[in-house]
């Protein structure tokens, strides 16, 4: 049978990474393709390539659509042809009705005067076939979101979708939800529409799909068939993190003492929706000296546990206690955490870590400014002595500390945040995805940064979703998922199976 | 790994004209501006008492950019200040001269002027400070609260002054625009009175600038940070030179330094301070440049802007007071349009309306670049309707060379 969709051989770069290369996936008519992998092993990517987000000409590699090559450069090229994409954000403007948001840009209009009959009784017509019983006129924001994920299907049906991708559908759905959706998808396959799924739960993927593509690193690793055979899950996970590890981490000599920052019973909602619980009762210790990881997928709330404890910069209605030195210490505002020895270095540095139109200098002294100023007045060769110290014993790479932060590489960027938490002298570190986005050089260097801190008898977090990084540079690692700490484990008895099945394992029961 | 220590900054002269492009283009544009002037109204534009009336025009509005420019790198705007400089007017008049809106139902205690304006500057604090507690920490757009606070200080004013206007005011605040610093010396230069105080003051300032600015090239050549070239840092000292003691020549020739010029100098000398030395200051740029890092940071964000907004009442109090005693009145209209001046000198000026930048003597050269083109337009007679228009103009063409500059670069 000739597939519906064919890509061959995509390769995409991004300055300093390979993001995809040579990949190659089919999708046959009437099936569900389930593509799975970790955190950055290139889905979105690829997907985004599908629907000319990225357009024709950025990436290698070609596209065989309904047997037609095809060269997309704008999204519009991709859904005029039946291409539909559903984002894990979704795209529906909050204070708009259903109807508006499922004809936006494609009103039924003669001359620009929307024909609103001809809207509503088109939108009921698709809330029923995607089983969503509201009237059309009811506000997007007024939906949960397993609701608004049924509006965003009904807008793909109204567009003639042949091929439709749900970009980690289920996410943020409850179990009834889910049921509901995956029991749709299966309802379209069998009208012979084909889905692309991209998810992280495999219960949910070994009920519906076809059979299943695994990336890895931006490759194609497996295609799986799940009517040739019984796929286990374990079979899934080995594929997706069969990865060698190799010396990729500077040697450490761990000194753990005794326990110098401790959280207890900690839980926090979601900043808008009262009633989300992001943080469900975490306690977590870390030890002087000691490296501790905490692992989890995107959404587990590892950002917002971090964030949270650090000066309550997110959520809402936050309890619990947090110990410094067996001391209850009081961290509700920022400048209260560093007070008490906190920092956070956080894993999105252009919107939250670096004023980027600003120079090195003034980006590292930001967090301890009266720490080169007398009677809050800047001196400014103390300022410079002290950006050069960290700008050596980092390694920035800059022609001066003038330069500005935003002509600098990633990791560059990152030792500059880094610098920034250094001189604000804390005794416990919080850093979220300290290597995201940079090389592998650029990280071997951070990892270095981290047993040094280590070694001088400060306690750092080390969040990330690459587990092979915290394997290689945590002592014990903490596995979180929905909010929760499923699991605990020493690094040296830890494996990315033994942390990927906690995941799996503990989808769902967080919610009981 | 690649070598990372200090490598001495070669001074490079195009490398450098052309990476601080916008603070020259912006010097050489009120020259141009002034010499074509000069020109257009047949050397009337520097004649010392024209100068002094530029000066004494522009007071205000330069007194209130100061304020602004915090503000619009801070990445808020405010419009309220000619509304909250016409309420303060007001209320100073009505507190100096004792007349009350409404003798039926109350009456006003005449207070003297120190005390007076004393109070008036405590309002406009206070104003600014109830403005900035709800944009810090209610987080309602600047612009909608002053917008609000634009309306009620205008009818606030026309309440305080029960609709007319009041008037006289006390002889010894009237000279904090008007008079000018006494001359203690008496000669005769070319047959006419010449104060040469004026010109004295004037050079001793220019030493000053002078000295520091050289202290601070030798301490730059010490530790490799000269990136000015030899030849700009001299012309540049050079020019400042000629041109301050020029001014103050020209202004001896007339009746010396105004008192409202001393006061404008020490503000604006302390606002460069404050933005270019302090933590506040530098706190002010990070927030402006990327709030949500500042904050993260531990800069207290909320409490900045509560005490910009404070600070910018403080300075719109102060512009309505010297607006006041420029015009021996308090009259209902006192401060309409300022507020778009003195916005106009900011972005002028160079600042950025996404926040993070700007410069105080980008503010003050773009208050006197709109000065000098009201001074030299009315000078040349035309009319009050085309001077909008090309004010406009010379706004939009001074923010889109900042939007051009800032694509390529």
């Amino acid at each position: 049978m000739q597939p519906i969709l064919e890509m061959r051989g995509i390769t995409k770069t991004f300055p300093g990474v390979n993001a995809l290369s040579a990949v190659h996936i089919d999708v046959r008519p009437a099936e569900i393709l389930a593509v799975v992998g970790e955190n950055g092993a290139g889905k979105s990517t690829l997907m985004k390539v599908l629907s000319g987000v990225y357009p024709h000409g950025t990436y290698s590699g070609d596209i065989y659509y309904e047997g037609v090559e095809r060269k997309f450069s704008k999204i519009s090229d991709s859904e005029d042809l039946g291409i539909i994409i559903i984002h894990q954000e979704l795209a529906l403007v909050p204070l708009l009705s259903i109807a508006e948001n499922i004809f936006l840009g494609h009103e039924p209009a003669k001359l620009g005067v929307i024909n609103w009959f001809e809207a509503f009784a088109r939108t009921k017509e698709l809330l029923k076939k995607v089983g969503l019983n509201e009237h059309p006129n009811t506000l997007i924001t007024n939906l949960g979101t397993g609701k608004q994920q049924l509006v965003e299907i009904a807008k793909a049906l109204n567009k003639k979708v042949k091929l439709l991708i749900l970009d980690e559908p289920t996410s943020s759905l409850n179990e009834t939800d889910s049921n509901a959706l995956l029991a749709l998808l299966m309802e379209f396959r069998d009208q012979g529409i084909s889905s692309i799924m991209i998810s992280h739960k495999l219960n949910e993927i070994s009920k519906v799909a076809d059979r299943i593509t695994v990336l890895r690193d931006g490759m194609t690793v497996d295609t799986l068939d799940c009517h040739a055979e019984k796929i286990s899950e374990d079979r899934i996970i080995k594929a997706m993190v069969g990865r060698e590890l190799t010396d990729r981490f500077p040697p450490r000599n761990a000194k753990i003492g005794e326990p110098i920052f401790e959280v207890k019973n900690w839980s926090c909602y979601h900043p808008l929706h009262t009633e989300r619980q992001m943080i469900k009762n975490v306690d977590l210790h870390v030890k002087r000296g000691e490296v501790v990881g905490i692992a989890g997928l995107m959404g587990s709330g590892r950002t917002e546990l971090a964030m949270s404890i650090f000066g309550r910069s997110y959520g809402q209605k936050i309890t619990g206690d947090v110990l410094i030195n067996s001391k209850p210490v009081d961290v509700s505002t920022i400048p209260k955490a560093m007070d008490a020895g906190l920092a956070y270095a956080t894993e999105d540095r252009k919107t939250y870590g670096l004023v980027l139109i600003d120079h090195i200098k003034h980006n590292i002294t930001l967090a301890n400014l009266d720490g080169v100023a007398k009677y809050s007045v800047v001196d400014d060769l103390v300022e410079l002595a002290v950006a050069n110290k960290y700008r050596r014993d980092l390694g920035i790479r800059c022609s001066s500390v003038f330069q500005t932060t935003v002509n600098l590489s990633g990791g560059n960027q990152q030792k500059v945040v880094l610098s920034k938490w250094l001189f604000s002298g804390p005794d416990v570190l919080i850093l979220d995805e300290p290597t995201r986005g940079i090389d592998v050089g650029a990280k071997y260097e951070i990892y270095g940064i981290i047993n040094q801190l280590a070694e001088a008898g400060k306690a750092v977090i080390v969040i990330s979703s690459e587990m092979a990084e915290l394997l290689g540079v945590a002592d014990r690692i903490y596995v979180m998922n929905e909010g929760k700490f499923v699991a605990e484990m020493p690094a040296k008895e830890a494996s990315q199976e033994k942390i990927m099945r906690a995941i799996m394992k503990s989808w769902g029961k967080a919610n009981d | 790994m690649t070598d990372i220590s200090t490598p001495q900054v070669k001074p490079d002269f195009m490398r450098f004209v052309r990476s601080n492009i916008r603070d020259y283009a912006l010097l050489l544009s009120l020259l141009a501006i002034m010499v074509f002037f000069q020109f257009n109204t047949h050397g009337t534009l520097f004649r010392p008492v024209n100068m002094t009336n530029i000066l004494l025009q522009n007071s205000y509005i330069v007194v209130m950019a100061l304020g602004m420019l915090l503000v619009i790198v801070a990445g808020h705007i405010d419009l309220s200040v000619g509304s909250v400089s016409g309420f303060i007017g007001a209320l100073a008049a009505v507190l100096m001269t004792g007349t009350s809106p409404n003798p039926d139902l109350f009456t006003i205690p005449k207070f003297d002027f120190v005390t007076a304006s004393i109070i008036c500057l405590g309002v406009g604090a206070a104003i600014g400070a109830i403005q900035g507690y709800f944009i810090a920490y209610y987080k309602i757009p600047a612009f909608i609260v002053t917008l609000a606070g634009m309306l009620i200080f205008k009818g606030l004013a026309l309440s305080v002054l029960g609709g007319a206007s009041v008037g006289p005011l006390p002889a010894t605040f009237q000279l904090l625009s008007t008079g000018f610093l006494t001359d203690v010396f008496d000669i005769q230069l070319l047959g006419a009175p010449f104060n040469l105080l004026a010109l004295l003051i004037g050079t001793l300032i220019t030493a000053a600038l002078i000295y520091f600015n050289f202290k601070e090239r030798r301490s730059q050549l010490q530790h490799g940070l000269a990136e000015e070239p030899e030849s700009i840092f001299y012309g540049r000292n050079l020019l400042i030179a000629v041109a301050l003691i020029g001014f103050s020549f020209i202004m001896g020739q007339y009746k010396g330094l105004p008192n409202v010029l001393i006061v404008m100098f020490a503000l604006i000398a302390l606002f460069v301070f404050i933005t270019t030395r302090t933590t506040f200051g530098r706190r002010i740029y990070a927030m402006g440049g990327n709030e949500k890092a500042a904050k993260l940071s531990g800069v207290n964000t909320e409490r900045l802007t509560f005490w910009i907004f404070t600070i910018m009442g403080a300075l719109a109090a102060l512009g309505g007071l010297i607006f006041a005693a420029r015009l021996n009145v308090a009259t209902p209209k006192a401060g309409a349009g300022f507020e778009l001046e003195v916005i106009a000198a900011c972005f002028i000026g160079g600042a950025a309306v996404t926040g993070g930048v700007g410069k105080i003597v980008g503010a003050v050269i773009g208050a006197f670049i709109i000065g000098v083109m009201n001074n030299g337009m009315s000078i040349m007679g035309i009319g009050i309707d085309w001077q909008f228009v090309i004010k406009g103009a010379v706004l939009l063409f001074a923010v889109f060379l900042d939007v051009k500059f800032k694509n390529r670069g």
